[in-house]
């Protein structure tokens, strides 16, 4: 303990207190502050730079999400649409044939009906014609037959012969 | 970058200039003004050689030629406050004595160099009476401002952390990445912060403190490594030093207290009103005496211990040279001084880290508020 | 002499407090790899005490 007081130099003591003093106060300036203040701003970027990171990962995902809805979406409609002209397209060929359909029986019908009357009418002429020409083949017989006494006597004849008869 | 270059050559060259000049000087002076020979051989020459290595000096002694008795050396200023009031000259003047024999005057006042002190001698006396106890009678101490080994080694060590930090925060400038040397020195202040200073000191006060805790952290690593060098500083050594050291971190914590801290010191709360005062008393030696006491020792005898132990092992060469001869012994020296070295390279480091590790503990401590009441 | 007793006493006390230390910081350790770190701090800390204790009594003694 003597000795180490006796090593002690109040001289030293001072110049090192002055040195120190001096030392931080040069350091604090000229080195520590600009040290760590880079190093405060060089971490805050590094975390700001994370946290974005992290955001930007959350958005990215949202923005999938949002694709993946929106694709789901574009695929229902797709398949609506589709679904529905399909439907459309049945129906319509549906509605097609059944006119198609009506419509040929009509026309079948009307053919029918003018075949119909044609022949009647075709039978009518025939008829008629048959009629005028059996009239005329009536005349000209009867104008034959009839053209002497005898053969309108016994004409008569047996036609009273039949009538008695009946 | 440029700069800095021509700093450090300047440097360098300044230090050669005057080594240079400093060995043509002591060229001129002879080997008689030195005391029992400069030739290290005897135990008790060892003993008086690593004392003499462990205290302060007045000049750089690099080395010396036993074959003709020059020092190599370079003289440091002596600035000393006498009765008689400022003197200043330069140590090549005491010519290596370092036992009171040779006397330098300077204005009426006659100055003398006993075991790496000055002292002034009283009024009419021209040579140092000793007594018994090799005590100087009739000189007394003069408060010493020189520029001594250990000054020149501080300087030397705020240079350099000047110059490594300046640039590494210089480089900041240029991008947020440092490059060269500062890549090396960046983590190091980071694992201040972040080891020491923040979980000892608290997230929200560590800022005020990290100017003082880099500081004397660097300061006294860079010193502790001097000290490894074979230029052969022991500023950390220095009981000056460390006590200058404690009681700045003294400072700081006593004068950064917090309500909480000095409620708590003062005025315990929850032990019996009796008590109070006397653990009032124990807190207050145990935060101004105890712990800048522990923490200044501390650093203190591990750097002498380490020098002493180094120097012990190299003496080996020569206490062991009877018994072994030349070769086994500076074999044996050498394995010994490398392994006690590359632990002194650790210690450097742990010293530090302790101090400042210690240092912000206390600061900790001072500064803390307590939420429950 | 007798502070070379005393100095003698005061580094069997810091050889049994920092074996204390030493072995226990190792049986955490072991115990709890993770927290090395921390209890390596800790242990630094203790030692550091004890080392300052011990100092200082040396060097009152001395």
């Amino acid at each position: 303990m003597d000795q180490l007081l006796n090593d002690f130099s109040p001289g030293l003591f001072f110049m090192q207190a002055i040195i120190l003093l001096i030392l931080i106060v040069l350091m604090r300036k000229f080195a520590w502050k600009p040290i760590l203040e880079s190093l405060q701003t060089r971490e805050d970027g590094i975390k700001n730079a994370l946290d974005s990171a992290e955001k930007a990962r959350l958005e990215m995902q949202n923005l999938q999400a949002d694709n993946k809805k929106l694709l789901n979406e574009a695929r229902a409609e797709r398949e609506a649409m589709l679904k529905e002209a399909r439907e459309m397209k049945d129906k319509m060929i549906e509605s097609a044939k059944t006119e198609a359909e009506t419509q040929a029986n009509s026309i079948i019908e009307q053919a029918h009906a003018a075949i119909e009357s044609e022949k009647k009418a075709a039978i009518a002429e025939l008829k008629s014609h048959v009629a005028g020409l059996s009239i005329e083949i009536a005349e000209k017989v009867l104008r034959e037959e009839l053209s002497d006494n005898s053969k309108q006597q016994k004409l008569v004849d047996s036609l009273i012969g039949e009538a008695t008869l009946n | 970058m440029v700069a800095t270059k021509s700093i450090k050559f300047i440097a360098i060259l300044v230090l050669m200039m005057t080594s240079v000049f400093a060995f043509a000087n002591e060229g001129e002076h002879d080997n008689q003004h030195h005391e029992g020979g400069n030739k290290v051989d005897t135990p008790e020459e060892i003993k008086e050689y690593i004392a003499h290595h462990l205290k302060d000096s007045h000049d750089f002694h690099l080395y010396t030629n036993n074959e003709t008795g020059t020092h190599v050396s370079f003289p440091l200023p002596v600035i000393v406050w006498t009765s008689e009031g400022l003197r200043t000259f330069m140590s090549s003047e005491f010519h290596h004595d370092d036992a009171g024999h040779v006397i330098v005057e300077k204005d009426g006042v006659k100055l003398t160099k006993i075991h790496s002190k000055i002292y002034e001698l009283e009024a009419g006396a021209d040579e140092v009476v000793f007594d018994d106890h090799h005590h100087a009678e009739n000189a007394h101490k003069v408060l010493d401002f020189s520029i001594t080994k250990s000054v020149f080694g501080m300087l030397l060590a705020g240079l350099l952390m000047i110059l490594g930090f300046g640039a590494l925060a210089k480089g900041y400038k240029k991008g947020a990445i440092p490059t060269g040397f500062g890549r090396a020195l960046e983590p190091l202040v980071i694992y201040v912060r972040d080891e020491i200073a923040r979980p000892n000191i608290g997230e929200k006060k560590y800022r005020k403190f990290m100017s003082f805790l880099l500081t004397v952290f660097f300061f006294i690593w860079i010193l502790n490594l001097l000290g490894l060098t074979p230029l052969g500083f022991n500023v950390t050594g220095q009981i000056a030093v460390t006590v200058c050291l404690a009681i700045f971190t003294v400072v700081i914590y006593l004068f950064s207290g917090s309500k909480d801290f000095w409620g708590h010191t003062l005025w315990m709360p929850g032990v019996p009103y009796i008590l109070r005062p006397i653990l009032a008393v124990i807190e207050l030696i145990g935060f101004v005496l105890i712990k800048p006491f522990s923490l200044l020792v501390r650093l203190f005898a591990n750097m002498t211990a380490g020098h002493f132990v180094v120097m012990s092992l190299i003496a080996l060469v020569i206490t062991m040279k009877e018994a072994f001869g030349p070769v086994a012994s500076t074999g044996v020296s050498l394995a010994l001084a490398l392994f006690i070295s590359v632990i002194e390279i650790l210690v450097a480091f742990l010293q530090a880290f302790i101090f400042t590790m210690l240092s912000s503990l206390f600061i900790g401590m001072a500064v803390e508020e307590h939420d429950h009441h | 002499m007798y502070n070379l007793i005393g100095a003698g006493l005061i580094v069997i006390g810091a050889g049994l407090g920092l074996g204390k230390i030493g072995g226990s910081a190792m049986e955490a350790i072991a115990r709890q790899p993770e927290a090395a770190g921390k209890i390596q701090t800790a242990m630094i800390i203790i030692g550091a005490l004890l080392e300052g204790l011990a100092f200082g009594a040396l060097i009152l003694g001395k």
